[in-house]
C-alpha cells in the first residue's frame, strides 16, 4: 500500500517536474493576483497586514483552483487516470496520493508567494505560527478541492463548476486562515488559537469524509 | 395509476395547506398587533422565519436522502433529494428577499453581513452549486451520486460556515441590530407565528410530495424513452 | 488467492455476464447482454461504431457501473470490481493510459509498483522484448509514434501476468510485424490457460486470434459465431467484402 502510494505521488511529481504545466501556471496566477491586489488595495500602508493576508489567500485559492483543474485534465488526456483506477489500489490510497501531490504543488507556490509578500510588503511572514496556519489552511482547501476536482473532471463547463462547488464550502478556510494570519503577523499569535483549531478541525473532518466517499466518486 | 374513489390524502393536504396559508396571511395583517418599535414592518418577520427553517430543513432532507442513496442506491432517495433541493432553493431565496426588505427600514441597509444572513447566502450558493453539478454531469446516474456526495459534505459544512462567519463578525464593528422577538412577545404575535409556521410546514409537505411525484414521472419518461431507444 | 485458483480449476467460466445493461440517461449504450468467457479462448466482440463495445469493456473492468445485470468474475459476483480481480485483469483501452512525460521504463515500473510486481525490472525486460520495444525503454512516451505507444500500452497490460486480457482495439496504429508479435503474445497467453476478450475493426487480425465472436448492434448481441467457418462468414458480412 505504501509502495503504491509512493508510486502514485512519484509519478505526479516527476511528470510535473518534466512538463511544468501545473506549478508554473499556478505560481504565475498567484503572483499576478498579488500584483493586481497591490493596485486594487493599498498594500503598503498601515492596513497592509490585513489586506496583505487577504490578498495572499485569494491568490492561494485561485492558484489552487487552477492547479486542480489543470492536473485533473492532464490526468485524463492519455487515460492515466483510468490506469490508476484499473490497478489494484484501494480508493482511499488513490485519494491520499492525489491530495499529497496537490499539496506539494500548492506549498511550492505558497512559498514563492510568501517570499514576494516578505519583499514587497515588508511583512515578517516566515514565522512558525504563520507557517502552521498556512499548513492547516492548505490542507483543508486541497482536501475539498481534490474531491471536487475528481467530480468535475469530466463534466461540461468544468471551469465554472469547480469554483461553484469549492468556493462556498471553503469559506471557513478562507475566513479562518486570513484571520489567523492577520493575528500572527501583527504579533497577537496567542489569540489565533481558536482559528487554528477551526482550520485543523475542518481539515480533519473533510479528510475523513473525502476518504469515505471517494470510492463513490471514481466510478463512471 | 388506478383511480380511487373519494378524495385522496394529497388533495386534502393541499387544501389544508392553502387554507392555513390564507388564515396565516389574514392573521398577520388583521390579528397580530403592530410592533411597538418597528411598526408594521415587523409583520415581515412572520414570512421570514418559516422559510428560514424550511431552507435548512430541506438541506437536512438532502443530507439524509444522500446518505441513504449512497448506501442503498435506490432512485427513490435521489428523487427525494432532488425535490427537497428545489424547494430548499426557493425558500432560501425567499429568506434572503424578506430579510433584505426587512433590513432596509430597520437597519437602514438592504444587506448586512450578519452571521445568520451570511450563512444563508452561502447556503444559497451551495444550492446553486448542487444544481450546476447535476446539470453539467452528462450521465444522470453519475450526477446523482456526485450530488449525494455534495449533499453530505455541504450539510456537514453548514454549521462550520456559520461558526466561522459568527467569529469573523465579532471581530468587526457590528451594526446595532434591533431584535423584536424578545422573550416578551405579545401572545397575539406568538399565536400568529405558530399558525404561520404550521401553514408553511403544511405547504412544504404538500409541495414536497407533488415535486416527488413529478420527479418520479420524469424518471418514468426517461425509462420509457430508454426502452424505446433500445428497442428500435 | 487459493480460493480464486480453485474456482478457476473447476468447469466454471472465467467470466459470466447476465443481462448487462448500461444507460446514460435515456440513451441505452448496452441493452441486456449475456455471455460467458472460458479459459483458453479468445472472444472477439465485433460491431459498428457506437454498438456498445467500449461500454462493455468499461463495465467489465469496473470503470463504469452497470444500470442493471450482473458480472461474475472467477465465479464471484462483483460490483464494484475488487482488488483481487483487478490484479488478474490486463486491460488495453483506446487511450494508452501512459504518462507522456515519463520514459517507457518509468511508465512500466510505475505500473509495476501499482500492481506490486516483485521482479519488476526483469519482467519489464521480458515483456518489452516480446513486443519489440526493448530498445526504446529510455525514450519518453511523448516522443514515440502511435504504434510504439500502443505496444507500450500492451506491455503495460501484460506486465503483471494477468489471467484475462481485455483489449479494446489493441491493433490501433500497429504495422504488420507488430501485429504478428501481438498475435504470438495472445496465442501464448491462451496456451497458458489465459482468456482474451477483444474488440477490433481489423478483421484479418481478429480472425487469426479469435476462437469465438459476438456481434453487437445497438447494444445487443445479434449474432454469435463459435467456429472458424461461422467466424469467416460473420467477418464477411460485417465488412461487406470477400472473406479473408
Amino acid at each position: 500500500m505504501w509502495t503504491q502510494f509512493l508510486a502514485l505521488v512519484w509519478r505526479d511529481i516527476l511528470s510535473e517536474f518534466r512538463a511544468r504545466e501545473v506549478v508554473v501556471g499556478m505560481a504565475v496566477m498567484a503572483l499576478l493576483t498579488l500584483l493586481i491586489f497591490n493596485f486594487a488595495f493599498d498594500l503598503s500602508g498601515a492596513q497592509r497586514v490585513a489586506s496583505g493576508s487577504g490578498a495572499f489567500w485569494v491568490a492561494v485559492v485561485f492558484a489552487t483552483l487552477l492547479g486542480l483543474g489543470r492536473s485533473a485534465s492532464l490526468d485524463r488526456q492519455e487515460g492515466a487516470w483510468d490506469g490508476v483506477l484499473l490497478s489494484p489500489v484501494e480508493r482511499p490510497v488513490v485519494f491520499l496520493a492525489k491530495l499529497s501531490s496537490m499539496l506539494v504543488f500548492v506549498v511550492l507556490v505558497e512559498l514563492v508567494a510568501l517570499v514576494v509578500m516578505a519583499l514587497l510588503f515588508d511583512l515578517p511572514v516566515f514565522r512558525p505560527g504563520v507557517l502552521l496556519v498556512l499548513a492547516l489552511g492548505t490542507l483543508g482547501l486541497c482536501t475539498l478541492g481534490t474531491l471536487f476536482s475528481v467530480m468535475t473532471a469530466q463534466a461540461r463547463a468544468r471551469e465554472v463548476l469547480l469554483p461553484a462547488l469549492l468556493f462556498p464550502l471553503a469559506i471557513p478556510v478562507v475566513i479562518g486562515a486570513v484571520r489567523a494570519m492577520v493575528l500572527e503577523l501583527s504579533g497577537f499569535g496567542a489569540d489565533a488559537g481558536p482559528w487554528k483549531s477551526l482550520l485543523a478541525g475542518f481539515a480533519m473532518l473533510f479528510l475523513a469524509l473525502s476518504v469515505a466517499t471517494f470510492g463513490v466518486v471514481t466510478e463512471e | 395509476m388506478t383511480m380511487r374513489t373519494g378524495v385522496d390524502w394529497l388533495t386534502l393536504l393541499g387544501v389544508a395547506a392553502f387554507a392555513l396559508v390564507a388564515l396565516s396571511v389574514a392573521m398577520i395583517f388583521l390579528y397580530a398587533p403592530a410592533d411597538a418599535t418597528q411598526g408594521d414592518v415587523q409583520r415581515l418577520f412572520y414570512l421570514h422565519l418559516p422559510p428560514a427553517w424550511l431552507a435548512y430543513l430541506s438541506f437536512f432532507i438532502i443530507f439524509v436522502s444522500s446518505i441513504a442513496y449512497l448506501l442503498r442506491g435506490s432512485p427513490h432517495w435521489d428523487r427525494l433529494a432532488r425535490s427537497a433541493a428545489e424547494l430548499g432553493f426557493i425558500f432560501t431565496t425567499l429568506v434572503l428577499l424578506t430579510g433584505s426588505i426587512w433590513g432596509r427600514p430597520i437597519w437602514g441597509t438592504w444587506w448586512t453581513w450578519d452571521a445568520r444572513l451570511t450563512t444563508t447566502l452561502i447556503l444559497w450558493f451551495i444550492y446553486l452549486g448542487y444544481f450546476l453539478l447535476r446539470a453539467y454531469v452528462a450521465d444522470p446516474e453519475r450526477g446523482a451520486r456526485y450530488a449525494a456526495v455534495l449533499g453530505i459534505v455541504g450539510f456537514v459544512d453548514i454549521p462550520i460556515i456559520h461558526m466561522s462567519v459568527r467569529w469573523w463578525r465579532t471581530l468587526h464593528p457590528e451594526p446595532i441590530v434591533v431584535r423584536s422577538e424578545g422573550p416578551a412577545m405579545p401572545p397575539e404575535m406568538l399565536v400568529t407565528m405558530l399558525v404561520t409556521l404550521v401553514a408553511f410546514f403544511a405547504l412544504y409537505a404538500f409541495l414536497l410530495v407533488v415535486k416527488y411525484r413529478i420527479e418520479t414521472a420524469r424518471d418514468e419518461v426517461l425509462a420509457l424513452r430508454a426502452a424505446a431507444d433500445s428497442s428500435v | 488467492m487459493t480460493a480464486w485458483e480453485a474456482a478457476e480449476s473447476t468447469t466454471e467460466p472465467v467470466l459470466e455476464v447476465t443481462s448487462l445493461t448500461k444507460r446514460y440517461g435515456w440513451r441505452t449504450a448496452l441493452g441486456g447482454v449475456s455471455f460467458r468467457l472460458w479459459a483458453g479462448e479468445c472472444l472477439l466482440i465485433l460491431g459498428p461504431n457506437g454498438s456498445g463495445k467500449t461500454t462493455l469493456v468499461r463495465l467489465l473492468v469496473g470503470l463504469a457501473r452497470p444500470s442493471s445485470g450482473t458480472i461474475v468474475w472467477f465465479g464471484r459476483e462483483v460490483a464494484p470490481v475488487p482488488l483481487e480481480v483487478r490484479q488478474r485483469l490486463g486491460v488495453v483501452m483506446h487511450r494508452t493510459m501512459l504518462d507522456p512525460e515519463l520514459t517507457v521504463f518509468e511508465n512500466l515500473s510505475y505500473y509495476a509498483r501499482l500492481y506490486r510486481i516483485p521482479d519488476a525490472t526483469e519482467r519489464i525486460q521480458t515483456v518489452t522484448s516480446w513486443l519489440g520495444i526493448e530498445e526504446r525503454l529510455r525514450e519518453r512516451v511523448r516522443q514515440l509514434s502511435r504504434g510504439f505507444q500502443q505496444r507500450v500500452a500492451l506491455a503495460r497490460a501484460v506486465l503483471h501476468r494477468p489471467s484475462v486480457l481485455l483489449l479494446d482495439e489493441p491493433d490501433t496504429g500497429l504495422d504488420r510485424a507488430s501485429r504478428a508479435r501481438v498475435l504470438d503474445l495472445l496465442r501464448a497467453h491462451r496456451e497458458r490457460g489465459g482468456a482474451v476478450l477483444m474488440t477490433t475493426h481489423a478483421l484479418d487480425f481478429a480472425l487469426e486470434a479469435a476462437t469465438r465472436a459476438l456481434y453487437l448492434e445497438r447494444g445487443r448481441i445479434v449474432y454469435e459465431a463459435s467456429n472458424q467457418e461461422s467466424l469467416r462468414m460473420l467477418a464477411a458480412t460485417a465488412s461487406n467484402t470477400v472473406p479473408v
